[in-house]
């Protein structure tokens, strides 16, 4: 029994789950030889290094901290000698600034709890807790990557009722957070439990599909120990893990356009944040690793790992028995979402949920045909918005028509572009029109 | 390493297509297709072969001679064309008639627009009409059908029943009185009636469109609120006076009306974006047909009606936005 399956009742479309690692327990991989750790790692500003070349560090040891209010710390995953600090190359292709550490040995900052036990007193106070998660530089591990912290402090006059943790895990191929369930359930529960306490609330609902049965069994059995927490089962419906549609889903508000959640009283944050909250308030350790989904279809061996910050994406590869001949394209990410990357030469990052190796069949986009008018984007759109339309004026450079349409409203969720029967980019002329309406937006709050 | 493709996300494809959508109209139509061979014979196979070859053939000439540009014609709209063409015609059009027909729906109605997906107006439609007022006997003379058993030649030709009515009621006769000349329910349904080649059968264009709807090439919206609009209307003047007006049935099986709510007013090109607008698109389709059919001068109205909603699709896509996530205010929070 798991109770009423629910969805969000806009658009949405169902692409094919390919889930192939679904049963591949994670796996620590080996510390890499040298970590490339990029400075800008969560939407906002770039952290500013602390340490110099030459200096040796410990993992957890803070190498650089936040610059500004949307910024975050920056703490060493790996012990060794701080090569140099100079601009890598990250998933962007963009070479920025970035400290490159040599690694000796595996040797820990001594505050970090390692030992195995479970630590299910919260001690600290919401205002400590919040602090802690600042401090221990946590980002939002569904991608997103914006600081935590900042979420947590709902602005003023904003009162948050609910806290939702998303374990929708909605993109295809992506299986990092549904294995971090399986096998870190008490300490999510543990983490959703201090970020109530942080919030002042006494309602959470952690929302996942139904594709992941065993999780939404497994954390239900663990829920009933913990007050308030509420397993919600969704529909497989994409893109459910989106914010705005994961709060309609579970409790039938409608984030008022070009709000945040914090509106209808919600705050949204990712399970694999939930579990980094554990580590942080619980194990004062700081975001250093994660588990990133490793896969493809030419993939021998598609895996989940656990993998320190700064680890090379080839490590990765080598562990997964290789890089298939066939690729034609590398994704940081999803398949939905997920950025294209030019190499494997670019390091794990705090947001990197996973990397597909596609085929080289599958990764050309087809030739582009007119518009048929069908509607069919419009019908898959979750946010209401006429993609054709939107996209027609931003290749024309109706911007002011754009902006009119609510072009600022998508989400880039793609749902449209995978559903167009022309094959046409609609997701590449919306991103235009985003950028260009923005600008526009900016320049007129200025005057 | 082969070389590495980098685009923007989505990276993966629904694989639907212009032509999957196409195709699957064509594969609708068939039993309709069937049904007409069936009744007019060897007659509906020339009408229907000749249309599409020749929209085909104008399309070819007109995107490699004139425009100069890529040659789309297998991706199956023109062949759609071509066989709605053949389906809103006579089996006994002459065949430089449906000739001229193909180049005025390809060449006049569509190429001019700028080709698929910017025309207007259902490119078929507009040939009929063209035709129709061109050449208004070849037009309206309809062999009767007649089962390929019974033999293909002289066919004879008679009134649809839509023109047994307008003219009988113009002549002062009664519904009750022109009864006997009238195909009965279970005739229309299967076919038998005159009329243009694909609008004889019921049963046959249902199939195809609930074909249509199960591949989601269309929707209910258009047709439902069309049929509704046309049933509710006439219903009104046939309960008042059931001898002066004919009964919704009778409106919704004859003539062109299911052809027109299935496969030509839902025509993705020419039809309203949002499920809103199609709905009032359907109405404004369905108040029409019965106004030129009980008032006009001609005895059918679905064609024009369809054409002059086309007309004010711009119009309705303006009125008509979907329903925007988040446009109304937010739910008021309660302080705890
Ligand atoms: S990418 Fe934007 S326009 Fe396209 S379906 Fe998603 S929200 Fe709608
Ligand atoms: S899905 Fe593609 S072809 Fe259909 S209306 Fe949208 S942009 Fe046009």
């Amino acid at each position: 029994m798991i109770g009423t399956v629910k969805t969000f009742s806009l658009g949405g479309v169902h692409p094919e789950e390919n889930k192939l690692s679904a049963n591949a327990p994670i796996e620590k991989i080996p510390v890499p030889k040298q970590a490339f750790i990029p400075m800008g790692q969560n939407l906002g500003t770039p952290s500013k290094p602390v340490v110099s070349k030459g200096d040796l560090v410990k993992v957890g040891q803070l190498i650089a901290e936040a610059s500004g209010f949307i910024s975050t710390n920056i703490h060493s995953p790996v012990s060794g000698k701080v090569l140099k600090i100079d601009d890598i190359v990250d998933a962007s292709g963009y070479k920025r600034p970035g400290i490159i550490i040599n690694v000796d040995g595996d040797e820990w900052d001594e505050s970090i709890d390692l030992s195995d036990d479970i630590k299910e007193d919260i001690e600290l106070d919401g205002k400590e807790i919040i602090e802690k998660i600042k401090e221990k530089g946590l980002v939002g591990m569904g991608g997103a990557t914006f600081p935590t912290y900042v979420k947590m402090m709902p602005p003023p006059g904003k009162v948050a009722e609910y806290l939702l943790i998303n374990g929708v895990e909605c993109e295809p191929y992506l299986t990092s957070d549904h294995r971090l369930m399986l096998e870190k359930g008490k300490e999510i529960l543990i983490g959703t439990r201090i970020l109530m306490k942080a919030l002042n609330v006494n309602k959470a609902i952690i929302g996942i599909e139904i594709n992941k049965l065993d999780a939404i069994n497994h954390l239900n059995e663990l829920a009933k120990k913990y007050e308030g927490i509420k397993i919600q089962p969704l529909k497989v419906q994409y893109p459910q893990g989106g914010e705005k549609q994961l709060i309609k889903a579970a409790l039938n508000r409608e984030v008022p356009s070009g709000k945040l959640p914090i509106e209808v009283g919600c705050v949204v944050q990712n399970v694999g944040t939930a579990f980094a909250v554990y580590e942080a308030v619980q194990k004062n350790k700081p975001l250093i690793d994660r588990v990133v989904t490793v896969t493809g279809k030419g993939v021998k061996k598609p895996s989940n790992f656990l993998v320190r910050i700064g680890t090379p994406l080839q490590d990765m590869i080598d562990a997964v028995e290789g890089f298939p001949e066939t690729t034609g394209k590398i994704i940081n990410g999803g398949p939905m979402m997920g950025k294209a990357l030019i190499s494997l030469d670019v390091p794990v990052v705090k947001g990197s949920s996973g990397i597909l190796l596609m085929e080289e069949g599958e990764s050309k986009r087809k030739p582009e045909s007119p518009c048929i008018r069908c509607s069919k984007c419009t019908y898959v759109c979750p946010q209401g918005l006429e993609p054709f339309l939107l996209s027609k004026a931003s290749k024309l450079a109706k911007f002011d028509m754009a902006e009119k349409e609510k072009v600022m409203d998508c989400i880039e969720c793609g749902s449209c572009q995978y559903t167009c029967p022309a094959s046409i980019p609609l997701l590449d002329y919306l991103r235009l029109g985003k950028t260009m309406v923005g600008a526009n937006i900016r320049n007129r709050n200025k005057k | 390493m082969s070389m590495l493709t980098v685009s923007g996300s989505p990276h993966i494809h629904g694989d639907d297509s212009t032509k999957k959508i196409m195709y699957g109209v064509v594969y609708a139509m068939i039993p309709a297709m069937l049904v007409s061979v069936y009744y007019f014979g060897l007659d509906a196979l020339r009408v229907l072969l000749i249309a599409s070859v020749a929209c085909l053939f104008f399309e070819w000439v007109i995107q490699k001679y004139l425009i100069k540009g890529p040659i789309t014609i297998t991706d199956g709209s023109a062949l759609v064309t071509g066989i709605l063409l053949a389906f809103n015609v006579p089996s006994n059009l002459p065949t430089w008639m449906i000739i001229i027909g193909a180049l005025v729906a390809i060449g006049m109605a569509k190429m001019s627009f700028g080709g698929l997906g910017k025309n207007v107006f259902n490119p078929a439609l507009v040939a009929r009409v063209f035709l129709l007022i061109s050449f208004p006997v070849q037009m309206t003379s309809w062999p009767k059908p007649q089962a390929i058993i019974n033999g293909l030649t002289d066919a004879i030709t008679g009134p649809t029943p839509l023109g047994i009515v307008k003219e009988g009621l113009g002549a002062g006769k009664t519904m009750s009185e022109l009864a006997p000349e009238l195909p009965d329910y279970m005739q229309t349904m299967v076919g038998q009636m005159g009329g243009s080649l694909g609008e004889v059968s019921a049963i046959a264009l249902i199939l195809g469109g609930i074909y249509m709807l199960v591949r989601k090439i269309i929707t209910w919206h258009i047709p439902v609120s069309m049929l509704l609009t046309v049933v509710i209307f006439s219903g009104i003047f046939w309960g008042v006076d059931p001898e002066h007006y004919a009964d919704p049935v009778f409106h919704l099986l004859t003539g062109g009306m299911l052809l027109g709510a299935i496969f030509m007013a839902t025509d993705m090109v020419s039809s309203p974006m949002t499920k809103g607008g199609q709905l009032v698109y359907g109405f404004g389709i369905g108040l029409l047909t019965i106004l030129i059919r009980m008032w006009g001068a001609y005895p059918e109205g679905v064609s024009f009606a369809i054409l002059l909603m086309n007309a004010v699709v711009p119009l309705i896509n303006m009125g008509f936005k979907p329903k925007r996530f988040g446009a109304k205010p937010g739910v008021v929070i309660k302080t705890s």
